[in-house]
């Protein structure tokens, strides 16, 4: 912060698509040793401002100065070369190779023209050392947690380029140690003078750790400003324009009559689960709080079908029904929305339209196609309801953004008139003002009737929208909270297992 | 059942132009690169156009290109679906191999005509299955288990024939390869059939888009209740029945199931012809009416090398230089030069 | 796939006369054979009428079946040695890697005869080989066309085999010698058939297009009998007469060639023998008798057929052999 010189430039930068302006005339400065947010919501040009800063989008209009001097960028290896270096959400290093191959894939020291891996090794381990980490190089990347892999990608970037690290939503799939790690790596690359540009929807990170923060909106800066004079509903006033403070605390919730039950799950068990009892009335949301790896995904899989049960029940409005895989549990009114967007939920190539009503359509059969004026108007009401954000249905829907994508697949359930719906980590990796929407989104699908069962790793966010409380540990199902037992210390104590055990 | 309709607000999105067939298939890359090879062809050889009227049917340069493409362009109809799926079926080829030698085997040995074909049929449909199964229930990657049947495949033919060319004058299976109807080759009849069929079923059901789906991302396909394993099982058989058509048409037109040869390698021109018509190896979208166009232009090309005088030597020359400058045409990158061509923008 | 296609050339039979002298001779001689395998018509003839030729000359011969893998033919080599057979017979599925096996053959003291090819090792470790000479059988069919045609002007189409492959520049250069010189015979196409009946059609197809319809071809030579049954094929779908509208002259010998000849459909073949091991036991009887050494390679006859010389009882010979 001593050091205020501006590293990279951006002026006027316009970026159109198709009819869209992604972009209109943004300016944006990322000084050397500082970490400079960037806050906007969905759609509001973030990632395409990130991507004119390394050189994968090309601006119409704009320039791109480093050290003061003009850059023309052609692809984000040239940014590279200039010294600007990228690391994603998901991150994209080679998960089947080894660690230090990762760290040195292209530029491999050779040995008599043969790829020297002591070498390497030596320095990786070298390199990470300085990271604060010590693991087997050796090892496939895969092998190590998104923690692990997200600092390799970092060491790499900074290695390649050395100026100004872009770092696009680095703690999205991290718990609270390894973002504190993470933090420690970035707060070292500052100090080094290095220019951090830190693009997040956790805005309690941004306070904690950025200095500057710029805010975009529908493609406009609303301001850039130093964040020690800001609060964080200035911030969400900016980002959203208008007051919203997100409501985490829940109003009458608890004690309202409950429906008849619409799916119960009786004795459902599979090798390395608990077997569970659990009852899902109409009206009801069922919140599911528990660390990663409690089993919690495991039971949404197992009532969806994805992995078949090795015993149990299910029974649906009274009659029992069998689900072996997940056709079976769309017939009988199911709807997943699964915790990896990308990898289980949307297609990518396939249309806004297309991926709305393909549960549908694969619910009705092959032989009864939907024709395309009932796909446009399904897609239509849908994406209207929802509030989904998209040029036009036609377009791929992997050009939306996160919480685009996020609402298509929850459109793409809402079509087939579910009886219960299985939320796996709505909101994850989404920006403060779809998160927002999913959750009152959740709250109207409870209170016209649905039956949900949502996972959540943010403990107020379940807090806000569940009747009733599931509280996993270990692969089973240690506690169930109602009513007024419902809190976030409740369920933290229950979670480390403090608790009075709830459950029979 | 409760109905959890969500909040309605009257939608304002006006409902979408339809795309207009006619003038977008005009522009396609695949059909202007078909005009430009069929222009050469004329140019190389003046009567490449004229079509007579000989015994009850058409005769001409013109009628060889879609007779002879007729083999692959069946093939590449079965192989469009299969790579839509992000598959590939290696084994086509000799699966051909297979329906000639069963047919031929039945005719030569006294068994009728109708039943000998329905034979070949039922062996391409079990070799398609057997594909299905190794791809869906083994969960093998397509390319390796479509590559045991091409390797095997052939061998089995080969016991079949017991190595010899299985010659046959059965009047039926004659007709299939070499026949007419109105005035069109047998093949050519046979494949435009197919074609139409095959087009219609995937676009007027769902199987298309659900095929796509499939292709595009498999575990969503199955997270969104596609039955994605059922749906690789019908496209794998389908392609198996296609194979075994071609193999039939190809047996017909020689009077003789050759084991050793018939199909060698047309897997690669079919592959090669669904490219050509745009659909990505990696799954998809897909379009069966480009891909039998991929194969014209393939066989424009050979016919186009036969009539020329060139030396065989140049043959493979010739025909990779101009399959790259199609795929270049067709890639994304001359999709974007093209744009920015002054006029081009709408 | 090239080697298995330039083995698999369909081919003739020459005589299966054997001379009664020989068959004292051989009497209880054990003689192994390592075949390829059975991948065409012509490799079928070839196995069964070395078995006859065997049989007839009281040889209790050893039949071992390759399956187109070198390594089998090794191995049976090698078995053929360990069971001590007096002589071995064999055609090699590739040219190279033989020595180290026939190295072990010689020093056993046991003879080996090389069928159909020439391998890549040195003279001394195999008696003789006996295979076809492909320049000449290109050569014998121009000289017939050479003779039929007189002074005729006549415009040759060629169906030429794979290209690259060995009996493809052969047989192209011998046929081109024959007609060398001669002003009214000019090759005017040639393109490659692949040495198989569908490519030789289609090929076929494409010239008499190209050439008027083919009122401006006066012959057609197939580097193989494969072809030429393709060619006439597409002959008759252009409405044209093969062997009177269109001479077709071609190689091998293959029964369906003969079949073509009844009908007026082929005018002339030159026989690749399938009696390779005919030659090769009287090389070893003279060997084993006289001590004769035998040239190192033995060329088989290059006999030319024509519509006179009894096609349909050809046909009837060569049908049971496994064409």
């Amino acid at each position: 912060m001593t050091d205020t010189k501006p590293v990279l430039e951006a002026r006027g930068i316009v970026k159109i698509f198709g009819q869209h302006r992604a972009l209109d005339t943004v300016d944006f400065t990322a000084n050397a040793g500082e970490v400079h947010a960037l806050l906007g919501e969905n759609g509001a040009g973030k990632s395409t401002l990130i991507k004119i800063l390394t050189g994968a989008y090309q601006p119409e209009a704009g320039e791109l100065l480093l050290d003061g001097q003009p850059i023309h960028l052609r692809d984000p290896l040239h940014g590279q070369t200039y010294g600007i270096g990228t690391v994603y959400q998901e991150v994209n290093l080679l998960p089947n190779r080894s660690v230090s191959e990762n760290l040195f894939l292209g530029r491999q020291p050779t040995r008599f023209g043969m790829v020297d891996h002591k070498r390497i090794d030596a320095l990786a381990r070298d390199l990470l050392s300085r990271y604060g980490l010590d693991v087997d190089v050796r090892a496939e990347l895969s092998e190590y947690s998104v923690a692990v892999q997200q600092i390799v990608a970092i060491a790499r970037a900074v290695e390649l380029s050395g100026k100004v690290l872009v770092l696009d939503e680095p703690t999205a799939s991290l718990d609270r140690n390894e973002v504190q790690r993470l933090f420690d790596v970035v707060r070292g690359l500052k100090a080094k003078g290095l220019a951090i540009i830190f693009i997040t929807h956790f805005l309690d990170q941004v306070f904690e750790l950025a200095d500057r923060v710029t805010i975009l909106r529908n493609g406009r800066k609303v301001a850039t400003q130093a964040l020690d004079t800001l609060n964080t509903t200035d911030v969400v006033r900016m980002m959203l324009g208008k007051d919203v403070a997100f409501d985490h605390h829940p109003t009458a919730l608890t004690g309202g009559p409950k429906g008849a039950v619409r799916v119960a799950f009786k004795g459902l068990s599979r090798k390395g689960l608990s077997p569970f009892d659990l009852a899902v009335h109409e009206g009801e949301v069922v919140g599911v709080a528990g660390l990663l790896g409690s089993g919690r995904t495991e039971v949404a899989r197992l009532m969806f079908g994805v992995d078949p049960s090795d015993g149990g029940q299910i029974t649906v409005d009274g009659q029992p029904v069998s689900i072996r895989n997940p056709a079976q549990a769309v017939a009988a009114g199911f709807g997943f929305c699964p915790e990896d967007r990308k990898l289980d939920g949307i297609f990518g190539d396939l249309s806004v339209r297309e991926n709305i009503i393909i549960a549908l359509q694969a619910k009705l059969g092959w032989l009864k196609a939907l024709n395309r004026d009932d796909q446009v108007e399904l897609a239509g009401r849908y994406a209207e309801a929802l509030d989904i954000r998209a040029a036009d249905h036609d377009m791929p829907v992997k050009l939306l953004s996160g919480g685009n994508q996020q609402k298509v697949i929850l459109a793409r359930w809402l079509a087939i008139d579910p009886s219960f719906l299985i939320l796996d980590e709505p909101t994850r990796g989404i920006d403060v003002g779809a998160h927002a929407e999913i959750v009152r989104t959740i709250n109207r699908l409870r209170e016209e009737g649905l039956a949900l069962f949502v996972i959540s790793s943010e403990l107020d966010e379940v807090v806000a929208y569940s009747n009733r409380i599931v509280v996993m540990r270990d692969r089973e199902m240690v506690a169930e909270l109602d009513g007024d037992a419902i809190a976030s210390d409740a369920i933290v104590q229950a979670i480390a297992g403090t608790a009075t055990e709830a459950r029979p | 059942m409760t109905r959890p309709t969500v909040d309605l607000r009257p939608t304002g999105q006006p409902p979408l132009p339809r795309p207009r067939p006619l003038a977008q298939f005009f522009t396609r890359p695949q059909v202007i690169a078909l005009a430009a090879v069929l222009l050469v062809n004329w140019a190389l050889f003046p009567g490449f156009f004229t079509i007579t009227w000989q015994d009850g049917r058409f005769f001409g340069s013109l009628i060889d290109v879609l007779n002879r493409g007729a083999p692959v362009a069946i093939l590449a109809i079965g192989m469009t679906m299969v790579i839509a799926t992000k598959g590939v079926d290696l084994s086509v080829g000799a699966v051909m191999a297979i329906s000639g030698a069963v047919a031929a085997t039945l005719v030569t040995n006294g068994v009728s005509a109708p039943i000998a074909v329905l034979a070949a049929l039922g062996a391409g449909l079990l070799c398609g299955l057997w594909n299905g199964i190794l791809v869906t229930l083994l969960d093998i990657q397509p390319i390796i288990a479509t590559l045991v049947l091409m390797v095997a495949g052939r061998g089995l033919a080969q016991l079949i024939t017991e190595g010899t060319i299985v010659t046959f004058s059965d009047p039926v299976l004659i007709f299939i390869g070499t026949g007419s109807f109105l005035g069109l080759p047998m093949p050519v009849v046979i494949a435009a059939l197919l074609m139409i069929a095959a087009t219609l079923i995937v676009r007027r059901t769902a199987l298309g888009l659900l095929i796509e789906a499939v292709g595009v991302n498999r575990s969503a396909a199955r997270f969104a209740g596609l039955r994605a394993g059922t749906l690789l099982l019908i496209v794998y058989t389908f392609a198996g029945f296609c194979a075994a058509i071609a193999g039939l048409i190809v047996a017909g037109d020689i009077r003789g199931a050759d084991a050793n040869n018939a199909g060698l390698w047309l897997e690669l021109d079919a592959i090669l012809a669904v490219v050509i018509g745009g659909t990505s190896l990696m799954g998809g979208r897909f379009s069966i009416p480009m891909a039998v166009l991929g194969a014209l232009i393939i066989q424009s090309m050979n016919t186009g090398i036969l009539i020329s005088g060139f030396s065989p030597e140049f043959n493979l020359v010739v025909k990779s230089a101009v399959i790259i400058v199609i795929l270049v045409l067709q890639s994304p990158l001359s999709a974007r030069l093209f744009r920015r061509l002054p006029g081009a923008q709408k | 796939m090239n080697v298995i296609k330039t083995l698999a050339l369909g081919a003739g039979l020459a005589s299966l006369l054997l001379s009664a002298a020989y068959a004292e001779g051989l009497q209880g001689k054990v003689i192994g054979f390592s075949q390829i395998g059975s991948e065409s018509g012509w490799r079928a003839a070839e196995t069964s009428v070395t078995k006859a030729e065997a049989e007839a000359r009281g040889i209790d011969l050893k039949f071992a079946d390759a399956q187109q893998k070198q390594e089998n033919q090794i191995k049976a080599i090698r078995g053929f040695i360990a069971q001590g057979v007096d002589a071995i017979l064999v055609a090699p599925v590739v040219a190279t890697g033989w020595e180290e096996v026939l190295t072990e053959a010689k020093e056993a003291a046991i003879p080996v005869v090389l069928l159909d090819r020439g391998i890549e090792a040195p003279e001394d470790l195999y008696l003789t080989s006996v295979a076809s000479d492909q320049v000449k059988e290109g050569r014998v069919a121009g000289e017939w066309l050479v003779g039929a045609v007189g002074d005729r002007q006549c415009n040759i189409v060629e169906l030429q085999g794979t290209v690259g492959s060995s009996p493809a520049i052969n047989r192209k250069q011998g046929f081109e010698e024959a007609i060398a010189g001669k002003a009214n015979l000019t090759i005017t196409r040639s393109q490659t058939g692949d040495f198989t009946r569908s490519k030789g059609k289609e090929v076929m197809e494409g010239f008499i297009k190209a050439e008027d319809g083919g009122k401006n071809i006066c012959a057609v030579y197939a580097h193989n009998d494969d072809m030429a049954v393709g060619a006439i094929q597409a002959i008759k779908d252009a409405g044209l007469k093969p062997g009177s509208d269109i001479l077709v002259v071609s190689i091998d010998a293959v029964p369906d060639i003969f079949a073509a000849m009844v009908a007026g459909e082929a005018n002339a073949t030159v026989e690749l023998t399938p009696n390779m091991a005919g030659p090769a036991f009287d090389a070893l009887q003279a060997y084993w008798d006289a001590g004769t050494e035998p040239p190192k390679f033995i060329i088989t006859e290059s006999k030319l057929y024509t519509p006179a010389d009894d096609p349909q009882g050809e046909y009837d010979r060569r049908k049971g052999l496994g064409y």
